[in-house]
């Protein structure tokens, strides 16, 4: 069933980026050139609308909490988002769209795909060193595991305990379909 | 050029997809898959990188200190190729080879290599620029603890913090280096 699942799952999830645009290093690089910002529009509508409908599902438990996973905010996470960010914006894949991009037939993808794999081994036998040397990118930050709205899971902790969950969940969704719907084309720089 | 579907309802149908997974499985996420490959590829080579270990969370240890984290849950996963998220990944192509042969307009070749906006912006060597941003991009990631997947999409789908933290240090940085990279583009809405 597992196995079923992720390829199903997997499969669908290839499908709908190419049919986005999100396999196609020309959208990606554009929005970050804000000279398209579809791609910018698509994700700010899924995270407002996937946020709204997932703290229904929890406020109701119609979802088994067991497959809420946060993960730990450290200051590593910005130090990697901005290495992240260069390469982004040199190549114009992420980790996901090269896999799309390669199978819609891009080759450029497949030399992404090595590049990564050489980052990742880098990084598997450096860690061991960064940790020792500086320990301190890896301390949690408000807690680590901790979410805006509070998922009502103990062992994740909320920035916003003392509001209702989706009330803080409902009005971080409408900002970002407001963002999405608001947002221009392109902005003019 | 490719069938792009337009933004809302993009936005729709991938919100469906993240919740989808959410709902039977657990979040979206990538990039760990590219550590559990390398993973698999080293463990060819050598004998002790992972091994059978009764006292450890997963059943499962590791020599390398960032392999054998969070109880060996890596270790475990390279042992058993036939995992849930390493097999997502693979599928994930297959979903992109599908959507291709399913539409009629084909990429250009000279898209297949490059896509326009690189070929304008006067840089050559596409492959050697890509291979660069990939190694960047998965240190980056695996610094970070996760992608545009994990941490923007499925973590600031959960209102996590980390996923808005890592949203802020990538464009931070990918926006002015696009803009500079690819300063001598055309301009607009192609």
């Amino acid at each position: 069933m597992t196995i079923i699942l992720a390829l199903a799952i997997g499969g669908l999830f290839g499908f709908v980026l190419h049919r986005v645009g999100a396999g196609n290093p020309q959208n990606l690089i554009n929005m970050l050139r804000l000279q398209d910002l579809h791609l910018a529009k698509v994700i700010l509508f899924a995270i407002g609308s996937s946020s709204l409908v997932l703290f229904v599902l929890l406020a109701t438990g119609l979802i088994n909490e067991s497959h809420i996973s946060i993960k730990a905010a450290y200051s590593g996470v910005i130090f990697g988002g901005l290495i992240f960010g260069i390469g982004f914006a040199i190549a114009g894949y992420c980790p996901g769209t090269c896999l799309v991009g390669f199978g819609g037939g891009r080759k450029d993808a497949l030399f992404f795909v090595l590049g990564g794999l050489v980052g990742a081994i880098i990084f598997t036998l450096s860690y061991s060193w960064i940790n020792s040397t500086f320990p301190s990118l890896f301390e949690g930050i408000a807690g680590g595991k901790t979410t805006i709205a509070d998922t009502g899971i103990e062992k994740f902790g909320g920035m916003m305990d003392s509001i209702p969950a989706l009330a803080v969940a409902a009005v971080i969704a409408v900002v970002f379909m407001l963002g999405a719907w608001k947002l221009p084309k392109s902005i003019n720089i | 050029m490719e069938i792009r579907w337009n933004w809302l309802k993009s936005g729709v149908v991938l919100a469906t997809v993240f919740l989808i997974a959410v709902i039977l499985v657990k979040p979206i996420g990538v990039s760990t898959q590219f550590v559990i490959f390398d993973g698999m590829v080293w463990n060819l080579f050598s004998e002790d990188v992972v091994s059978e270990d009764p006292s450890s969370k997963s059943g499962y240890a590791s020599n390398n200190e960032y392999l054998n984290k969070s109880g060996g849950k890596y270790a475990k996963n390279i042992e058993n190729p036939i995992n849930y998220g390493f097999l997502f990944v693979f599928a994930m192509i297959g979903g992109g080879l599908i959507s291709s042969k399913l539409q009629k307009s084909k990429i250009s070749v000279d898209d297949k290599e490059s896509p326009k906006v690189f070929r304008e912006s006067g840089h050559s060597k596409r492959y050697v620029v890509t291979f660069i941003g990939g190694a960047l991009v998965l240190f980056g990631a695996r610094l970070a603890g996760g992608c545009t997947s994990g941490h923007m999409m499925s973590g600031m789908m959960q209102t996590s913090l980390s996923g808005y933290l890592f949203a802020f240090g990538t464009f931070a940085a990918a926006i002015p280096v696009a803009i500079f990279f690819y300063r001598n583009s055309s301009k607009g809405v192609a």
